[in-house]
């Protein structure tokens, strides 16, 4: 860890006024700042600014970026309304780390890409131009989709995956004064500009997450991974799926663990609305959905998984039998 | 306090026990689920580890690591690091250890700070007046290098082997044995790299004091530590103290020194003041030792009535260049089941890898349920039931060697393991299914050689009649302190209270250490040994014979005369001394402990993910001392088998061997999910031959044999086979299809 400059800011102004890298749960920054993977020279604490609220807005809901993963996941509302979110998150980290960590952090964690985290291995993300070690290295958990050469990382995340499939939005404060970004479209592609993981500008603050009014859709988390609890997805879904009788209202599906963001595409979705459930379709969602996917040796097997999941996954939203 | 007057008493362990002391003892304590005497310590974060406690002035370490593979280390960045702020010294010196020593190596393993032999190999030493200066300065190095990791050896070759002699056995005609078996199996398999993943990461405080050397350190075997330091640095051992009073976890990874012991001694040399290295996480994986991968091959030849004809256990594991330790896969194998005809083989290649070394039942817990995965095979081919088929194949004697067992109670275990978990219930493979979900379950047997180590402890005798326990003997989370406790209590007729455990000093009198699953045994008997000696002299002062003599609550009653300790010790401090030493018992039986483990799995037909639903195990190892601390051994123990069959393996680099998930968020530890209901039974055993406690190992014969039971209920539940460890739901799905 170098040396840094530590304020505590009182509020959001002064936290934007501060200029420098903020913490909030620390969770994910102290760690890469440790193996100096980053090394911001001045630190903002912002875990007293407040924005840790969870208030209701029109008929959906307003998260603080300060509020707990732990309390977010435990809110009865959340609970109730918008379940996807709840389990998505509980399915990620530890209890401890989920005590500890926000909403906005969560946002913005980084890739479990090994060598990211390996100062003496060359990445692109972490030293842009070095080249990617991930290549010919040990890409069992990276991307299967929107993969450049610069970078084959993925966002490790649960919780974006269920705001992105929840159609959630970003709210922003900056230098440039305000903004919002849709959930979904909140991470980038790696692109050859894989050092840049969101659309977020340096010196921006989240400082909310707003929740449209709930579908009254089924809404499925499902996580797969190579432990049952403390392990990052190798594929994960999550979906709302809004029926109207015997067909498909509206379906939003989202996979996480297989690109640098959260993976949906408005025109598979498309196939599905007004269409009953059936394998055949749930089938042709997929493969739509996965098109162009690619592996990379050792996470070949992605492809085939996260077929299967997101065919499961739709199958019981639909209230069939994932068999 | 008065001079103690020493009684000594010595065993060497050369005929069986004709009697079973603690059978005839009155106290009550031993075998009772005492609660760890320093349990309350540990679970308030108040137990002393080994970089809990800091002396003043200590300075930090921290190691600069090996980017290669292969190949030398000619020079470092020195000047621009000793400008760092607080950077107190940065060290290559020629004393500094290039992986750790082995179990019971006793002298220094290869030294000097120059050639690589493995990614991640610690070639300088960066010190400085906090923790984290020393590792910004340690970030900052650059080594320059002589870069041969092109040359690099990083896989086990399929050839270019050592074949060392005493490690190869033939009898019979393997080959024409299969020919001629009505059911035969020959298949491959392989387990993976592991890694130990104890808790407490290594450490070690170094301070010296009028040219003697103290250490506060992370060990298993402090006897054998001391030696190997000492011998690390050109000294006398006389003037080596290692101080290991709570250990985090062990498992084998810290048996013998690592770089942290003899680096922090060389710079709290050279800087005149103490210094603390805790080693992190990376380095604890990529410089301390590591299970070997391996490859079997499993050859069994059958009759029609699944009578074993043959058996060929072959195993390829890898070794440190220049090191003499390898895994012994096959370690079981020469006298687990019957057949005249037998092939043991044992192959070794050098590879740029981190050193392997013991881990947790060495051998056979990846031999065994490599075997028990054919045996699975065989059943099946055979028609017969799993269980059956392996009745059928119990020796009566030690089949490689025609020695008698000094008790071999796998029959026991198999039937009455059985009944319990409800065998009976087994489905058709691939019959049984529950949603996308698959059931099924498996079994396997457990087995592990039992030793005996020399062992010594003291008991001193308090004027007041109360005890304090002295041995070197390590607690590395196993319950020493419990068990030492209970058996001098027990011997000396005392509650529980009265006594009092010292462990970890390396001043104290020398002990197996923990390893091996011979520590209880062995340190045990040592004490008991000691307050034998005791009870002789109190008989003494009773006028009577020990064996007339009962001691209870802290009196001694013969006939119909009764006197407290205090009254017979009148004043005196009496001090015993306890020493075992192996002896024929080890030669001329098989000793053994055995088991019987089942599993009950689901398995996601849509991800191929498994989930274990049960896991179930009856053990007949010896006396158990105490069934709390027994019980948690065989959790941890089959917790361990459950990563091996599911989640645990090192990714090595295809490019350089490094060790890629070299945390604990991605070297997969089974979680508290992945861990089901444990239903653990132990049979009512003795084992004369053993020791005169007629206990026995534990700890790692619960981790032989549960990979095996999970693996194949997986194969039950799908009805295909795995020969790959650990079976991933990648491996499973591609099976699916
Ligand atoms: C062992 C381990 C396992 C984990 N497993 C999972 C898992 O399975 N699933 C999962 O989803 N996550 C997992 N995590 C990640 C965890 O969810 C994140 O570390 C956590 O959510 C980050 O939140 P934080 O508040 O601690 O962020 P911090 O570490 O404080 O910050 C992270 C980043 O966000 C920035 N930041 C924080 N708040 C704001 C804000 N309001 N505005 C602008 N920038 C901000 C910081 O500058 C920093 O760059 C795991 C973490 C660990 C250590
Ligand atoms: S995949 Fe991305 S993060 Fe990983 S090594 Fe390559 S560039 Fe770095």
């Amino acid at each position: 860890m170098r040396p840094f400059t530590y304020t505590r800011a009182e509020d959001a102004a002064a936290a934007l006024a501060a200029g420098g890298r903020f913490i909030a749960g620390g969770t994910n920054l102290l760690d890469l700042m440790k193996l100096q993977v980053e090394t911001p020279d001045a630190l903002v604490d912002i875990n007293h600014v407040g924005l840790d609220a969870i208030a209701p807005e029109g008929e959906g809901l307003l998260v603080g970026a300060l509020v707990r993963n732990a309390d977010l996941a435990a809110d009865p509302r959340v609970r109730r309304d918008w379940p996807l979110l709840s389990r998505a998150i509980l399915a990620g980290a530890s209890a401890q780390i989920r005590n500890r960590a926000t909403t906005g952090g969560n946002l913005l964690q980084r890739t479990r890409c090994p060598y990211f985290y390996d100062l003496d291995t060359p990445c692109n993300k972490r030293q842009p131009g070095s080249g990617c070690s991930a290549q010919g290295g040990f890409n069992r958990t990276l991307a299967i989709l929107g993969a450049s050469e610069a970078c084959i990382a993925t966002f490790p995340g649960d919780m974006p995956v269920a705001l992105a499939a929840l159609d959630a939005e970003i709210r922003i404060d900056g230098p440039n004064g305000a903004r919002t970004l849709p959930a979904a479209g909140f991470h980038r592609l790696p692109g050859d500009t894989p050092e840049r993981d969101t659309n977020l500008e340096p010196g921006e603050l989240i400082t909310s997450v707003a929740l449209p009014a709930p579908t009254g859709g089924r809404q499925i988390y499902r996580k797969v991974r190579d432990r049952r609890s403390f392990a990052f997805a190798l594929v994960s879904v999550a979906a709302d799926v809004v029926m109207d009788g015997g067909t498909i209202r509206q379906a939003r599906v989202a996979l996480g663990g297989v690109a640098a963001r959260p993976w949906m595409l408005p025109e598979a979705q498309a196939l599905l609305d007004g269409q009953p459930p059936s394998a055949a379709l749930f089938g042709r969602f997929a493969d739509r959905l996965l098109a162009g996917a690619k592996g990379h040796g050792e996470n070949d097997f992605k492809i085939p998984l996260a077929r299967r999941t997101v065919i499961a996954v739709l199958t019981e939203a639909t209230g069939g039998d994932a068999a | 306090m008065s001079e103690p007057i020493t009684f000594k008493r010595h065993l060497r362990m050369n005929t069986p026990e004709k009697a079973d002391f603690f059978d005839q003892t009155a106290q009550g304590v031993l075998s009772q689920p005492l609660d760890r005497p320093e349990g309350k310590l540990k679970v308030t974060g108040t137990a002393s580890y080994a970089d809990d406690v800091h002396p003043p002035e200590t300075a930090y370490g921290w190691f600069v690591r090996a980017p290669i593979a292969k190949g030398w280390v000619t020079g470092l960045n020195t000047a621009e690091l000793r400008a760092m702020p607080g950077v107190l010294a940065v060290i290559r010196d020629d004393r500094m250890i290039m992986h750790p020593a082995q179990g019971q190596q006793g002298k220094s393993p290869p030294q000097g700070p120059s050639e690589v032999f493995y990614a991640g190999q610690p070639v300088a030493l960066v010190v400085a007046e906090t923790f984290e200066q020393a590792r910004d300065a340690a970030q900052a190095a650059r080594p320059e290098l002589i870069d041969r990791s092109d040359k690099a050896a990083l896989k086990l070759p399929l050839d270019d082997y050592e074949t060392p002699k005493s490690k190869q056995a033939a009898q019979g005609d393997l080959d024409k044995a299969m020919t001629e078996a009505a059911f035969a199996v020959d298949q491959v398999y392989e387990t993976p790299s592991m890694s130990h993943s104890a808790m407490e990461p290594h450490a070690a405080v170094a301070w010296w004091d009028d040219g003697k050397l103290t250490v506060r350190g992370s060990y298993q075997m402090l006897k054998t530590n001391v030696a190997e330091l000492a011998d690390a640095l050109g000294i006398s051992a006389r003037k080596v103290r290692i101080l290991a009073p709570y250990v985090g976890g062990g498992f084998g990874g810290k048996l013998g020194i690592s770089h942290e012991a003899v680096g922090a001694a060389i710079a709290a040399q050279r800087l005149g003041r103490p210094v603390a290295i805790a080693l992190h996480r990376r380095n604890v994986y990529e410089a301390t030792h590591r299970r070997s991968e391996s490859r079997q091959r499993i050859r069994l030849a059958a009759g029609a009535d699944g009578r074993l004809a043959g058996i060929g256990h072959e195993a390829w594991v890898s070794s440190m260049f220049g090191d003499s330790f390898s895994e012994p896969v096959t370690q079981a194998s020469p006298f687990t089941y019957a057949g005249e005809n037998r092939v043991i083989g044992h192959h070794v290649a050098r590879l740029n890898l981190t050193a392997p070394g013991s881990m947790r039942a060495p051998g056979e817990a990846i031999g065994v349920p490599i075997v028990e995965l054919a045996m699975d095979e065989l059943a099946q081919a055979a028609g017969l039931d799993p269980v059956e088929l392996r009745l059928r194949n119990i020796p009566d004697e030690d089949p490689s060697t025609g020695k008698p067992f000094s008790s071999n109670r796998l029959e026991d275990c198999l039937r009455q393991g059985a009944e319990r978990f409800g065998w009976a219930d087994r489905p058709e493979p691939g019959a049984r299914r529950e949603g996308e979900w698959l059931i099924g379950m498996g079994m396997a047997s457990a087995v592990r050689v039992n030793t005996l180590e020399p062992s010594e402890a003291a008991i001193i005798l308090l004027p007041d009649g109360t005890a304090r326990v002295e041995t070197d003997m390590t607690d590395i989370g196993t319950g020493s302190y419990a068990i030492l406790t209970q058996i001098a209590a027990e011997a000396l007729g005392l509650p529980v209270e009265r006594v009092t455990t010292v462990l970890g000093d390396s001043d104290l009198p020398p002990s197996s250490g923990s390893g091996g699953s011979f520590g209880a045994a062995s340190s045990g008997s040592s004490v008991l040994l000691a307050a034998q000696a005791l009870r002789a002299q109190l008989a003494e002062r009773m006028g009577c014979d020990a064996d007339e003599m009962t001691l209870k609550d802290g009196q001694a009653i013969a006939g119909n005369r009764t006197r407290a300790l205090p009254d017979l010790l009148a004043g005196d401090t009496l001090r015993g001394e306890g020493a075992i030493d192996p002896g024929a018992t080890s030669q001329t039986v098989r000793q053994a402990t055995w088991g019987a483990q089942f599993a009950e799995v689901a398995v996601s037909t849509v991800t191929g993910e498994v989930q274990l639903r049960r896991l179930a195990a009856t053990f007949a190892c010896g006396r158990i001392l105490n069934p709390k601390t027994a019980r948690s051994q065989c959790i941890g123990g089959m917790i361990f088998g459950i990563g091996s069959a599911l989640t645990e393996h090192v990714a090595h680099d295809p490019r350089d061997g490094h060790f890629v998930n070299r945390d604990l968020a991605e070297y997969h530890v089974p979680a508290n999910l992945d861990v089901p209901k444990i239903d653990i039974a132990f049979l009512p055993d003795r084992d004369a031959h053993a020791n005169p406690m007629q206990a026995k190992g534990i700890g790692e014969l619960a981790c032989c044999g549960t990979a095996g039971a999970i693996v194949n209920a997986i194969a039950n539940a799908t009805g295909k086979r795995f020969r790959e460890f650990p079976v991933t739901l990648d491996k499973v799905l591609a099976a699916l299809g």
